[in-house]
């Protein structure tokens, strides 16, 4: 392992940064799509140079955009996003039925095995697949079908499909999360899906133990162990050991148990990461300090990480899709706030430091570890 | 020859210039400005009309002779000024940001 890439998604362009194995000095290359909001870029694990973007804007709309040499130049592919058959419809704000619309995409994740395979979890949420890399792409209808679809609500930040778990030793099983529907999986490579939310409790609606109905805000896991899910909630910290069948609370003694990303330690199954908020009301660290909550066990006892990071006035947030790990030795821990500031920690959370501190608000981390 | 001015976001989509120029067969129309527009660059296509309804994302306009078209119909002439290439057909963002 002799390198790693950093891609940074913010709201007005993406960045990619590079390092050695030491993590100690890091050269930035961007904006790339200045200007645009890039909600999300990932790699290849098949192919580490292609890299996929989600590129959007409110005047222009959706653009996707692909490289084929680790960000170095790119080019734009298919942005046709079109549901199959007849679009339906889903909850709006108010319980009004609403017909779903495509929005733009939120999330990317590149095939294990094909660079040229890419799932992309959209707003109004939807899962679509592409097999020329990005060129066109088909919607897996079956999730939006399997009957719970026309009960969906948006979250606050619209009903995206914002996570994507590919399960390393089964390419049949695919696991996703929307907000406000809750986390779904299938056993048959998309076709069809089930909700996998039992276990779960939300008290933002009617029925707290409804089937869906639940804002997932992420899931994690780590792909030696692909049947434990790890899930930050809109409140609740969350942990599943069979692949989402049931769901127990992990949330310890966390400060709060409201927030956005989690992520797990790339060579140490039960090593957890969260990022607490005070509440859903106010969306900002506790006591104004930016800690990162490290779990050793699984969940449940949970350790805060605030060396290099500022323990006063601080009131940046860091998004779902804005935290990562490298595979490298130790692992590398990264992610970006609101407020622009990119956080690394080479000893696996133990210190941090800021690779740079002005950009834009940064909406998705991803951390390649190159060979 | 009908001259195209397209926003500065989308000329850097397209690596084009200020002004692009595309020769239409036919009647000259929204449609067929627009429909040769995103053949000769076609990672435009969406980013100025909807892929399925093929209608104008709302908050771009298109402007000529002075005048506000974008409410008129697709299938409708353009100015003779847009036709012959005296004017150019603008395309405009809204102004907003932050």
């Amino acid at each position: 392992m002799s390198g790693v890439r950093v891609l940074v998604g913010t709201r007005k362009g993406a960045f990619v940064l590079t390092s050695d194995g030491t993590r100690a000095s890091w050269k930035i290359s961007g904006p790339h799509f200045a200007g645009w909001e890039i909600f999300h870029m990932k790699g290849s694990p098949a192919d580490p140079e292609r890299l996929y973007a989600s590129q959007s804007s409110a005047w222009f709309g959706q653009v996707m955009q692909r490289s084929n040499d680790g960000g170095e130049t790119w080019e734009a592919v298919g942005n046709d996003f079109g549901y199959a058959g007849e679009t339906g419809t889903h909850q709006w704000y108010d319980g009004t039925p609403r017909p779903w619309e495509f929005k733009r995409v939120w999330h990317l994740e590149p095939s294990l095995s094909d660079p040229d395979v890419v799932y992309a979890g959209i707003e109004d949420a939807a899962l679509f697949r592409s097999s020329d890399g990005g060129r066109s792409w088909a919607e897996l209808a079956g999730l939006r079908r399997h009957g719970s679809g026309p009960r969906w609500q948006p979250g606050a930040g619209g009903m995206c499909l914002h996570t994507i778990l590919l399960d390393p030793g089964n390419p049949q099983r695919i696991f996703v999360a929307i907000s406000a529907a809750g986390a779904f999986r299938s056993d048959d490579a998309g076709e069809t899906w089930r909700p996998i939310n039992r276990g779960l409790r939300s008290e933002h609606i009617p029925e707290p133990t409804a089937e869906v109905g639940h804002c997932v805000h992420r899931l994690a896991a780590h792909r030696s162990r692909p049947n434990v899910l790890f899930m930050q909630k809109h409140w609740d910290v969350m942990r599943s050991d069979d692949a989402g069948d049931s769901w127990r609370e992990i949330s310890g003694n966390l400060p709060s148990d409201f927030g956005f990303p989690i992520e797990v330690h790339a060579h140490e199954p039960d090593t957890v990461y969260v990022v607490p908020l005070k509440s859903d009301a106010e969306r900002f660290p506790p006591d104004g300090r930016l800690r990162v909550y490290r779990s050793r066990t699984g969940g449940q006892e949970w350790e805060a990480l605030s060396d290099g990071l500022p323990q006063r006035d601080c009131y940046v947030i860091v998004l779902r899709d804005a935290m990562a790990v490298d595979a490298l030795e130790p692992c590398g821990v990264y992610f970006g706030t609101t407020g622009g500031q990119l956080y690394a920690s080479a000893d696996a959370g133990n210190h941090w430091s800021a690779i740079t501190r002005d950009l834009p608000p940064i909406l998705s981390v991803e951390a390649q570890t190159l060979p | 020859m009908i001259r195209v001015v397209l926003p500065s976001h989308l000329r850097t989509l397209a690596q084009a210039g200020l002004e692009v120029r595309l020769e239409i067969e036919g009647s000259v129309t929204q449609s067929a400005v627009l429909d040769a527009l995103e053949t000769r660059y076609p990672m435009l296509r969406g980013t100025i009309r909807d892929h399925g309804t093929r209608r104008r994302r709302p908050l771009l306009r298109f402007f000529a002779c002075g005048e506000d078209l974008s409410h008129a119909r697709h299938d409708a002439r353009l100015p003779e000024a847009v036709a012959s290439g005296a004017e150019p057909f603008i395309i405009v963002g809204a102004i907003a940001g932050g």
